[in-house]
């Protein structure tokens, strides 16, 4: 059926021919009957990446294939959430290895974009606790690839944006815990200095990320809340958690019902929230022991908040710059605060090493930050990735809808390994997204 | 624990409907044409909710089979839902019977078939409720898919007179006229999404109207009044409508 389809970012907008399959004998008829495909799960990248004309769906495809409860190997479908995996897993006292700031996406979504977490410099991203997986590639063969068995396959679809196949099933290592909850510390930092020199003092911790105020100048110039947290042990529950350790509160949801208007979110606005949220912590220093949600999903206890940005919708820019490049993350902060344009949230965090061949991370600094879609604020973000290029930068393919070709190009070493990866799999360019295209991926 | 048994149970709306009794516990029975298709379903179920979980192997137009199917199934299930069913395509119904045949066989002959085996079957030992997925295609014959339409009109009333024969048995006989259902079935239409129901909404008002003994219903409140008005054009009229 003809939809109009748009990721979180409500931008872009596209009519899309949509399909969803409950079997794979179905799924792969259809992907060697049909081209320009790209498999797409709950929508929760922002960009164009899993849009296109024929979009195939994977929220069907969404069954639990193993779990063993006793070394935390899990299995499932791609089109599986990670909420209902959390659900599933943490009573029984597992985590996810790797997790994203949103826990509605599927499983294939995450391989495909590689998520990575606030663990990132500690666990990596979550390619690297992924056992197997098959994927349905474009002579419509279900392959099945690891580090080890087609090794050429497996890192091209980690984070490789759909562009090797459909990812069908993943098999996966967990992360034991003994609660579901987190002691966490939230450490002011007056500004950009003092947050990066917290960020080396607390590199142990396994979760580690800083929300930062782009808006300040000056003295408070990158002014921060540092937050950092590890699995609480059962000792550090209070009476009435520890009766339970694995099960959390139940909770109520908000969610925004409708598009707000553009002018809600400007500049006094969002200084506003930021000298809130700054605010909003009187020490110095404040710790305290929550249940996993809040710590690892503040936005999902507010469906729908995208709308928020209005019916334009809104780009969100995630770039990764170097260890030794900090006077670029300066420069593009200082570019930032200049324009007035900043964003409601914007993240910082420290990346570990990774080694892999299309995957965003790699060890440095990464800011992630909102912008609602407006004139003027495209050929800004190229000024950005400009700035991004010349300090050895690149940006988060799972974000983007709005990059030039060259700056991909010239920004991921592996482009070149990448796209010749996709050719041998991605047989007569059956898998293509609005992204690939603009990219140059295929076409 | 009680069983509930599902034939068509690689159907969209009969996975929503498995995974809400199983999640108030009960042991789900599925059966379907191929029951290799069914193991991931059945892991998925074991794996969610922890209920015990069969496959079987049933095919709804192989009558003779029926009875043999049933009674070799290792518990009697005490809920039994018919939520298997065929569009197919009218304008090929209507040239080739071929494809006629296959829509009635499907969606009535078949039905009738195995549920006559489930209610000797209940009747006899007083209990169980049967649960039968119709349409509201059924109640009243249209150009755009009259073959399916009669099939599932001979599905109601046959529900509504087994409703009435196992009354007097303690057996509860439901029917279920879900309206537009976003499924595979379906995917290819351009459907209304007022009226369109998910299967997950058909499975939660299924289990509800069940645990309340309804003998029919609707998934959205629209289509009684939908359908009471579909039902009242007089003939005249209605034979000259494009439906």
């Amino acid at each position: 059926m003809q939809k109009r389809l748009a990721n979180w970012g409500n931008f872009p907008t596209v009519a899309s021919e949509e399909s969803a399959f409950t079997q794979e004998d179905q799924l792969r008829n259809f992907v060697e009957t049909n081209t320009r495909l790209i498999a797409r799960g709950n929508g929760r990248c922002y960009g164009d990446a899993s849009l296109g004309q024929h979009s195939i769906s994977m929220l069907r495809y969404d069954k639990f294939l193993s779990f063993d409860p006793e070394n935390g190997i899990l299995e499932t479908q791609a089109g599986v959430t990670l909420d209902q995996i959390l659900d599933i897993i943490v009573p029984k006292g597992w985590f996810l290895p790797v997790t994203p700031g949103t826990k509605f996406i599927t499983v294939g979504g995450a391989v495909a974009s590689d998520v990575h977490g606030k663990n990132h410099h500690v666990d990596g991203a979550f390619s690297g606790h992924i056992i197997d997986m098959d994927v349905i590639i474009g002579s419509g063969v279900t392959t099945t690839c690891s580090q080890t068995l087609l090794p050429d396959l497996f890192w091209a679809t980690c984070g490789g944006m759909g562009l090797t196949g459909v990812i069908t099933r993943v098999k996966f290592h967990l992360k034991k815990i003994e609660t579901a909850y987190i002691r966490q510390k939230q450490i002011k930092a007056k500004n950009l200095e003092e947050v990066i020199r917290l960020f080396e003092e607390y590199k142990h911790y396994t979760y580690s990320m800083a929300w930062i105020d782009c808006l300040q100048k000056g003295d408070s110039f990158g002014r921060s809340i540092l937050i950092v947290g590890e699995h609480a042990t059962p000792e550090e529950l209070s009476s009435a958690q520890q009766a339970a350790p694995l099960t959390l509160p139940a909770k109520r949801k908000l969610s925004v019902p409708f598009n707000l208007p553009s002018f809600v979110l400007n500049t006094f606005t969002v200084k506003a929230f930021n000298w809130l949220y700054y605010g909003k912590n009187f020490k110095r220093e404040i710790s305290n022991v929550v249940p996993y949600e809040p710590f690892f999903y503040p936005l999902d206890a507010i469906l729908h908040w995208n709308r928020g940005y209005g019916k334009a919708g809104f780009v969100q820019y995630q770039f990764v710059l170097p260890l030794e490049k900090k006077d670029g993350l300066v420069a593009i902060l200082k570019r930032i605060s200049e324009k007035g344009w900043g964003s409601f949230l914007a993240v910082l965090k420290v990346f570990g090493n990774q080694d892999s061949l299309i995957s965003f991370p790699m060890e440095g600094y990464t800011l992630a930050l909102d912008f609602p879609v407006r004139k003027g604020l495209f050929p800004f973000l190229d000024e950005l990735d400009e700035i991004v290029l010349q300090y050895g930068g690149r940006l988060y393919l799972s974000k983007d809808a709005r990059m030039k070709q060259e700056i991909f190009w010239k920004s991921y070493p592996n482009a070149n390994r990448f796209a010749e990866i996709v050719q041998t799999y991605n047989t007569s360019q059956r898998f293509a997204s609005l992204q690939s295209d603009r990219l140059l991926l295929t076409k | 624990m009680p069983t509930i048994l599902f034939l068509g149970a690689g159907s969209d709306m009969a996975v929503a409907m498995a995974r809400k009794y199983a999640a108030q516990q009960y042991d789900i029975q599925l059966a379907a044409r191929h029951a290799a298709a069914l193991i991931p379903l059945q892991q998925d179920l074991i794996i969610r909710y922890g209920v015990n979980v069969t496959v079987h192997t049933f095919d709804a137009t192989a009558c003779d089979t029926h009875a043999a199917f049933f009674n070799a199934l290792p518990v009697q299930p005490d809920i039994t839902v018919c939520a298997f069913g065929y569009l197919g395509d009218q304008e090929q119904a209507q040239q080739h019977w071929q494809e006629a045949a296959a829509i009635i066989h499907t969606n009535y002959t078949g039905a009738v078939s195995i549920l006559n085996v489930v209610a000797e079957n209940y009747e006899a030992r007083k209990t169980g409720t049967i649960i039968g997925i119709s349409s509201v295609a059924g109640e009243r014959g249209r150009q755009s898919n009259y073959i399916y339409g009669s099939a599932k009109a001979g599905f109601t009333a046959y529900l509504s007179g087994l409703r009435n024969r196992l009354f007097r048995s303690g057996v509860h006989v439901m029917s279920v006229q879900p309206g537009f259902v976003n499924t595979r079935m379906t995917q290819h239409l351009n459907l209304p999404p007022l009226l369109t129901a998910s299967p997950e909404a058909v499975a939660a008002a299924v289990y509800k109207a069940g645990k309340r003994r309804k003998n029919s219903i609707y998934v959205k409140w629209h289509w009684k009044y939908i359908m009471l008005i579909i039902k009242l054009i007089p003939e005249g009229i209605f034979k000259k409508l494009k439906l």
